[in-house]
């Protein structure tokens, strides 16, 4: 079986995985890492998203073996000290949730959506979106919590 | 409303924010496939059957129990007790196949493995040798057989055929309403862990763990105390989780007490949409009576639902579209008739409205004929339908709609959303608009709430308070996004008038509350808010004795103030108080009781009073319609809706937005496909396709009815938001048709059947086309 390595939320990381193992099920099956989530199974839902290098990824789309060497950022990394960032404070903070399972992937698409457009338009995040599923919300608050995450991170 | 200076943090009527929202956007709130794996888990799939309906002729196992990885796999002779989990106990439900499957995806047997991909590799290597018998896969199909999965409802008020018969106007028609998938973002999962003697622990992802807990007892021929189950939270459920979880969890029960193991059923996203019930498709047959202003005089309508294989809920769902056949209109005359079809598809379950959709559909599909008929506004004719004092307030099931709201709401949205200034300028535009067609449509909902089923109307609650002051909160009420937690820490909350981080929210679980009945009907909060009230209410009740006594002060000058209590003309604060309550050895736990009053309901004589209240709303949607290709977007919604004196405004707005945007997919874009061999062919997102964030209406104006408390003691006077706000989508569908009808000049009835997807609308438009060419 093949040994990948890679940069964790700031931690080196590393385990013995089958070649066909998904980047998800070694985050969340070697590394104990729940929180990012499955929906799917089928790169559709976008529970599952993650950081690789910075780029939002559906880590049920890459292999594990894919990601070797990467940074690879979760759900778990994105608060610096404790301190939420602000796209997670905003989610809370503005009812960007219901059930919480499409969370933690939408959070870190709008996290990369911000990072390359610091103010997008609501058209902007909602084209962004569309390859995140919730079924709770209708998006209203969604689209609301990054909006007030941009303006937020503009001081 | 904020938090006022110097309340309490979380009180009643404050848009508290979900209670584990913090987990949740850090990733750290535990859904069950979260929860760390016990060393030796074993994980089990299902082998289900390729036939939608067959004799099984023979079963070889042998090459699944050989694959690699396999620690053992399961038939029904495997099962200790009844191989049922029929909801109902009709008998009707096999957890496993025995002689016989009837449907396409059936569970046949059950692998464990000792990894997830080992047994979903295994579970493809059963031969299965198949008898094929005649299936009947739709509502067409089954309707001349009439094979039923339960009785049918009637529900006739006065002479339907007499009105008929005498009304100068009459019509008939037929209206197909498609199903829908829950979509639950979490699909379903069951972890269980065997325990000493005959017990048993199951982790489930349900709405209902009362059932879940009974099922495995009657799996494993244990009693009940040996038991229970737990699920702190779901991933959505929508319906999808109140009784389709039973299958995954007795499962799980079975493979650990068998193998001594801990075990987990987790089946991928499109098994789960191929094995579990989904909301029923319905064919509405209907024939209407009125007058030439559009007075409704008799109505006639009979509702096929495709049940599926088996009955499960499909009883009291078919009987809830019969109770809101009439949505917001008096029908002088009526017969209403449900048919619960038996078919060789899933079978089908509750859904977010359990049937009143479907039955609120056929309601208004004789408005907007009754509007062509008469060339009017369908405006004008739900107006003049309204229920209204008198005899006219009486439903066809005899309760009486004693309430103006639904004329309220429908007036103040047909003002603040500029109905008619925007009907003239729609017009306009659509006679200069060669491709492009805007339509409109403003339309009521009224949604009766409890369950139907008298019995489930009941709820209890445990309320511990430690010596410390923080509170213990548990009921066996679920939570599955709705925000009903939260919502239930702030009666508690405010009850004792201690900030709501004093108040511990718990995992729901058998062991704590028993008896409990599904979180479903909206009745979550209706229900568990008071019992939890009730528990608080008793513990208050021994402390106020007590401080009377140890303070000396009458009763009536002890209060509970934030933070504090006041006895007399001294304030002790609460920890303190409750410090001094232990020493006196007074109890500080206590459960609470709720059973929702004035409710009975006769079936077989179709009288009664089934519902405790009716929640309301309206809705105003607008649409544009790209006639050369069939596609549309909402441009606009206008909703008023009445929530009472709401607990929690925040999360009732997340209730009336979602559930808007998923009553949306189902009649727009969602399609259920099955081919001609019972397959289901949409059962993944690439196929099936729930709303995207860019189909949200472009302009979406929500507001809740301001200062209007239920009439109804219920808890604070606020009213049931889970499910009503769904049929506010009906809207959408009658824009769109409004839409649509505008190529033919408005002189026929598009009669668009939902879903509206647009290869639907572009047939529409083109039959509209063609039969305006003809006459
Ligand atoms: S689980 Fe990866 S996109 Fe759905
Ligand atoms: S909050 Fe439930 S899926 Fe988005």
């Amino acid at each position: 079986m093949p040994t990948v390595s890679m940069t964790v939320n700031g931690q080196p990381a590393a385990g013995e995985v089958e070649g066909r193992t998904l980047l998800v099920e070694f985050l969340r099956e070697h590394l104990g890492l729940t929180g990012t989530h499955v929906g799917c199974d089928t790169s559709q839902c976008g529970a599952c998203v993650v950081h690789v290098d910075g780029k939002s990824v559906k880590s049920c789309t890459l292999l594990a073996v894919q990601a070797v060497g990467t940074e690879v950022t979760t759900i778990e990394g994105l608060a610096t000290n404790g301190t939420l960032h602000p796209v997670q404070a905003a989610f809370k903070e503005h009812h960007g949730l219901q059930c919480g399972f499409c969370t933690p992937g939408m959070v870190m698409s709008a996290v990369d959506l911000l990072s390359q457009n610091a103010s997008p338009s609501e058209p902007e995040i909602r084209e962004w979106l569309e390859g995140n599923i919730c079924r709770c919300t209708g998006y209203h608050n969604i689209v609301k919590a990054i909006d007030a995450a941009a303006q937020a991170m503009k001081g | 409303m904020l938090d006022r200076p110097g309340a309490i943090t979380g009180a009643v009527s404050t848009p508290r924010q979900h209670d584990s929202g913090h987990k949740h956007v850090a990733g750290r709130a535990i859904y069950i496939d979260d929860m760390p794996e016990p060393p030796g888990l074993l994980h089990v799939y299902f082998g289900t059957s390729s036939e939608a309906h067959a004799r099984i002729a023979a079963l070889d196992l042998a090459p699944v129990r050989a694959a690699e990885g396999v620690a053992a796999v399961f038939t029904a002779a495997d099962i200790p007790g009844e191989n049922d989990i029929s909801p109902t106990h009709r008998h009707d439900e096999p957890i496993l196949a025995t002689d016989a499957v009837h449907f396409a995806g059936q569970p046949i047997f059950a692998v464990a493995a000792r990894t997830r991909d080992q047994a979903r590799r295994a579970a493809r290597l059963a031969n299965v040798t198949y008898e094929p018998l005649a299936a009947a896969l739709s509502i067409e199909a089954a309707k001349p057989a009439g094979a039923m999965v339960t009785e049918p409802l009637t529900l006739v008020r006065g002479d339907a055929d007499a009105a008929m018969g005498t009304a100068p106007r009459s019509l008939t028609g037929q209206m197909r309403i498609g199903g829908q998938d829950h979509f639950y973002l979490e699909g379903q999962i069951a972890l269980a862990l065997p325990g000493e003697d005959d017990e048993v622990t199951v982790y489930s992802s349900t709405q209902h763990p009362s059932e879940i807990q009974i099922m495995v007892a009657q799996t494993l021929d244990v009693p009940a105390n040996a038991v229970t189950v737990e699920v702190r939270r779901m991933g959505g459920a929508f319906g999808g989780k109140e009784t389709q979880g039973n299958l995954f969890a007795v499962v799980a029960a079975l493979v650990a007490k068998k193998t001594g193991r801990a075990a987990k059923v987790r089946p991928d996203r499109d098994d789960d949409m191929i094995i579990t019930g989904k909301r029923h498709d319905f064919l509405v047959d209907y024939a209407v009576g009125f007058d030439d202003d559009g007075r409704i005089m008799g109505v006639d309508m009979t509702y096929a639902a495709r049940c599926g294989w088996s009955s499960d809920l499909s009883g009291p769902v078919t009987d809830r579209s019969l109770f809101h056949a009439d949505n917001c209109y008096f029908y002088p005359h009526v017969r209403l008739a449900s048919q619960p079809l038996k078919t060789n598809t899933v079978s089908n379950t509750a859904f977010r409205g359990f049937g009143g959709p479907q039955g609120m559909l056929g309601g208004e599909r004789l408005i907007e004929e009754i509007a062509f008929a008469t060339t009017k506004d369908p405006l004008e004719i739900r107006k003049l339908n309204l229920y209204g004092p008198g005899e006219r307030s009486l439903t066809p099931y005899h309760q009486a709609v004693e309430e103006t709201t639904a004329r309220d709401i429908i007036e103040t949205l047909e003002g603040s959303s500029d109905y008619w200034m925007r009907r003239e300028e729609i017009d306009a535009y659509n006679s200069r608009s060669r491709v492009l067609k805007r339509g409109l449509a403003l339309t009521p909902v009224k949604f009766g709430i409890a369950f139907t089923a008298t019995h489930y109307n009941q709820a209890g609650a445990l309320v511990h308070i430690y010596r410390d002051g923080s509170i213990h909160l548990n009921h066996g009420g679920t939570e599955m996004g709705q925000g009903l937690y939260v919502k239930v820490a702030q009666v508690v909350a405010e009850e004792f008038q201690v900030d709501i981080d004093r108040v511990r929210i718990t995992a729901t679980t058998t062991g704590k509350v028993p008896n409990t009945s599904a979180t479903a009907a909206s009745a979550g909060s209706d229900l568990n808010g008071m019992a939890a009230q009730a528990a608080a209410r008793t513990i208050k009740n021994r402390l106020i004795a007590f401080a009377a006594e140890a303070w000396d002060v009458p009763p009536d000058q002890i209060a509970f103030l934030p933070g504090r209590v006041r006895i007399g003309q001294q304030d002790v604060p609460f920890a303190k108080f409750i410090g001094r309550a232990y020493m006196a050895r007074i109890s500080l736990s206590s459960t609470g009781f709720y059973k929702t009053p004035k409710i009975h309901w006769d079936r077989a004589k179709g009288r009664g009073r089934p519902f405790h209240y009716f929640a309301y709303g309206a809705a105003c949607s607008e649409v544009c319609v790209d006639t050369l290709t069939g596609e549309y977007k909402v441009e606009r919604v206008d909703i008023l809706h009445d929530v009472g004196n709401s607990l929690n405004p925040a999360v009732d707005m997340g209730q009336i937005e979602g559930g808007f945007v998923q009553g949306m997919g189902w009649l727009t874009t969602e399609e259920l496909w099955w081919d001609d061999k019972g397959h289901l062919r949409t059962h993944a997102p690439s196929t099936y396709k729930i709303p995207a964030c860019g189909d949200r209406p472009r302009v979406f104006n929500v507001r809740m009815v301001h200062g209007v408390r239920n009439s109804e003691e219920t808890i604070y006077r606020s009213k049931a938001v889970g499910e009503p706000p769904l049929m506010l989508a009906i809207s959408v569908l009658h824009a769109l048709s409004d839409a649509v009808a505008s190529v033919a000049g408005h002189r026929l009835c598009p009669r668009l059947d939902p879903p509206a997807t647009p290869e639907r609308v572009l047939q529409t438009i083109d039959r509209l086309r063609a039969e305006d060419a003809a006459a």
